[in-house]
């Protein structure tokens, strides 16, 4: 039985991400949409850090909010004037995403109900995983740890420095 | 009441439906770009919370979720280049303009 505070939390918490990336998709405004992504990125920190994962939750806010939301609102001031309304949808598009969106939630929803619905898991204990054992297991070579793909991450994060600069330079 | 696994999943899936509606409607480069992210999102809290309920003495969820969000990283820089570059050439980021490669 989960305590008062955390029942609450966690509908603070859920209701923030629903509210907030329902208005990221449909506010007029592109600057807008980004900052409204910024609210459901911290919304999502915070189901982590509530879930026990601390470490995840300070890397979510670290480089989501804080390295790709201003990337996104460099490129948005960069590629357009800020206050333009994005123009009018065409009717037939909206009426293809709703009824893809709709039918994505219909089917995923119905499959969790029957599925997931049923297996009354309550949260198990866990101890917040120490940042001995997080580094542990990213430096180890034994199994279930990650040195080979930490070390493919590095360099897909310089090949990615380096395309970003050939791509993005002036000619 | 009891927070069992779906009501994490629940906010989750909205947040998916969310992006994939935002991905379809939207013209302008940067918005599909925004929705991509939040598809990518949700997948991550199911990672985690899959991890935390099922598995709790495992961190396999975790570790994807960090991979996710650096290739996530990673794959945005990129496409925002692509995308100031698009702007020099065409003057323009809004999808339904940019036809002059069709061809």
């Amino acid at each position: 039985m989960e305590s008062v505070g955390s029942i609450i939390m966690y509908w603070i918490i859920a209701l923030s991400i629903i509210v907030f990336s329902v208005l990221t998709v449909t506010t007029r405004k592109i600057l807008r949409s980004a900052t409204f992504l910024l609210f459901t990125l911290f919304a999502t920190a915070a189901l982590y850090f509530k879930l026990d994962y601390e470490f995840l939750g300070a890397v979510q806010i670290a480089v989501y909010a804080g390295g790709i939301v201003v990337l996104f609102v460099f490129s948005i001031l960069l590629t357009s004037h800020p206050g333009d309304n994005s123009e009018r949808l065409v009717s037939k598009q909206r009426v293809l995403g709703m009824v893809a969106a709709l039918a994505t939630f219909t089917v995923v929803g119905m499959a969790l109900l029957n599925r997931v619905g049923q297996a009354l898991v309550s949260m198990p204990e866990m101890a917040n995983p120490k940042m001995e054992e997080i580094g542990k297991a990213l430096m180890g070579t034994g199994q279930y740890q990650y040195l080979l793909p930490f070390e493919a991450i590095s360099v897909l994060l310089l090949a990615c420095i380096i395309g970003g600069v050939v791509v993005a330079r002036k000619r | 009441m009891e927070i069992t696994m779906i009501y994490y999943l629940i906010p989750s899936l909205i947040m998916f439906c969310c992006g994939v509606y935002g991905f379809i409607t939207r013209k302008n480069m940067i918005a599909m770009l925004i929705s991509l992210e939040l598809m990518l999102n949700a997948v991550d809290i199911n990672f985690v919370v899959f991890n935390r309920y099922l598995y709790p003495e495992a961190m396999e969820g975790m570790f994807f979720t960090l991979f996710a969000i650096a290739i996530a990283a990673a794959e945005t820089a990129l496409a925002i280049a692509i995308i100031i570059n698009v702007f020099r050439a065409a003057k323009n980021i809004d999808v339904a303009h940019l036809t002059q490669m069709k061809h």
